[in-house]
């Protein structure tokens, strides 16, 4: 019955977020802040997280195929193929739970607790559209932080074939450039606006419907990133249902 | 004025306000005393709109709150201000912001119209130079100086204020209570303050409304709240010594 009850609450809040709408003097700035806060922020661990895990990946491609009768060629298709369909879309996403969920849920939930939305209330401001409308359109260029991770995960993976002595730069591009499908692009980008809605809306309704002290911010954060990450997985397996299978 | 007519609000079916019924008048300090779990918080909370009332009528000026449209009742909401319990300030922006907040909303105005409003109620509260500061970097009683010059800062009709002075030290409590009664007058609003503080009750109750259990169990004013001989009046408001000798003092005078 809970669960019922907070998906109704949640579909309400959605349908809340776009009545009316607050002075778009204000919202322009309010959607700055968010892109601040929520991607040019994450910009650092998301380079980071893609580069070496790119790297990790073709490591373990290449030791699996190893003095075996695969082309040289494989390992790069292969890490293309991880990056682009997987890892950038849906592992960073629920990285970017954790980093970017938690960050919404505790900064909306503290304003719970100090009555800041009860604040904003009073004067008669839409609070559900103040707080969470600028960060669903600040994670609309969350594909562009998607990018940069299968780059660099692409880029972690050549450097770690190529010094690491797995495979030649010529084979690793040529891999990279074998049996490319655009549409797997558009699959991954598809996700990724897909997780960009979770991921703002998710933690904003743990945080804005969450009750009690700071302890239970903190507990409304756990909560969110589990739910966010569960999200993320049903979705991911739905959307490639529905788009590959 | 606000007029308030037999006002009930249940929670899960227990009943917080069991119908009361009271009247608030322009220009006059109010106050809302009682235990704690005696329904001031959400009788106070049921007329700003936070709550939504199961029975009765809330009529501001004459126009009661349930019959408004919505831009009738965001109009009503740009006019109000409100002082909470703990200042809620907005803590990513500066004091100046944070005055400034109400009047970015709501009215069309320059940065520079805008910032000269914002300087004159800070000097008000006696706040100049603080404009940059934020929250967190400001005492307890800064906080509730910056929250009511939030309140007043686009000249509303109707000022609320939760406990203003609860954490603050005795003097800068009665700083902040002489400055809520100031700026009633000298704007001419209706202000209700929501106090357990027997020395806000001393100091500004122009008006005293004291609720037990949901009901309205008393109404007068500071000076009638001597004579009083409502038991639990007395019992709540003379609990401690110093009070039982004061209001003595006060009758035999």
């Amino acid at each position: 019955m809970t669960f019922l009850h907070n998906i109704g609450l949640y579909i309400l809040m959605l349908q809340k977020m776009f009545h009316k709408p607050t002075k778009w003097k204000v919202m322009k700035e309010l959607i700055l802040k968010d892109t601040e806060d929520t991607v040019i922020n994450s910009l650092g661990i998301i380079s980071f997280v893609s580069f070496f895990i790119g790297g990790v990946i073709t490591i373990q491609l290449a030791l699996s195929t190893t003095g075996s009768f695969y082309p040289d060629y494989l390992v790069g298709y292969a890490t293309r193929e991880t990056i682009i369909l997987e890892f950038a879309p849906t592992i960073i996403s629920i990285i970017m739970a954790g980093k970017v969920g938690s960050f919404i849920t505790s900064s909306i939930g503290s304003m719970r607790v100090t009555e800041q939305i009860d604040a904003l209330e009073v004067m008669g401001i839409n609070s559900i559209n103040y707080l969470v409308f600028p960060k669903v359109i600040a994670l609309l260029l969350y594909p562009f932080l998607i990018s940069i991770a299968m780059f660099l995960g692409i880029l972690g993976g050549m450097v770690a074939c190529v010094y690491g002595g797995y495979s030649t730069m010529n084979a690793f591009i040529e891999g990279i450039q074998t049996d490319f499908t655009p549409f797997h692009m558009t699959y991954a980008f598809i996700k990724s606006f897909v997780f960009a809605f979770i991921l703002a809306t998710v933690p904003s309704f743990h945080g804005y419907y969450m009750k009690g002290g700071a302890l239970e911010v903190g507990k409304a954060s756990t909560k969110s990133f589990i739910w966010t990450s569960v999200s993320i997985v049903v979705f991911n397996f739905l959307i490639t249902q529905m788009l590959l299978g | 004025m606000i007029t308030v007519k037999n006002l009930k609000k249940s929670f899960d079916n227990k009943p917080i306000l069991k119908g009361i019924s009271c009247e608030f008048e322009k220009g006059k300090t109010s106050l809302i005393i009682g235990q704690t779990g005696s329904g001031k918080t959400v009788f106070l909370k049921s007329l700003l709109g936070l709550h939504k009332h199961d029975e009765g009528q809330i009529i501001f000026d004459n126009k009661d709150i349930e019959l408004m449209n919505e831009r009738q009742k965001m109009e009503l909401k740009s006019n109000i201000g409100t002082v909470f319990q703990g200042s809620a300030l907005f803590d990513s922006m500066t004091i100046e912001e944070n005055v400034m907040f109400p009047l970015k909303m709501f009215e069309n105005m320059s940065s520079d119209e805008m910032l000269d409003r914002v300087n004159v109620v800070l000097k008000r509260v006696e706040l100049e130079n603080s404009n940059k500061k934020m929250p967190s970097e400001a005492s307890g009683g800064m906080q509730k100086r910056v929250a009511i010059a939030r309140a007043i800062v686009n000249n509303p009709n109707y000022l609320f204020c939760d406990e203003p002075n609860s954490g603050l030290d005795p003097k800068t409590a009665i700083v902040i209570d002489n400055l809520i009664k100031e700026i009633t007058e000298e704007l001419n609003i209706t202000t209700i303050i929501n106090s357990h503080d027997m020395n806000s009750v001393m100091e500004i109750g122009e008006k005293i409304i004291f609720l037990r259990n949901g009901i309205l169990e008393w109404e007068g004013s500071k000076k009638n709240i001597f004579k009083t001989d409502n038991q639990a009046v007395t019992d709540f408001v003379y609990s401690s010594n110093l009070y039982k000798k004061v209001r003595k003092m006060y009758l035999n005078q």
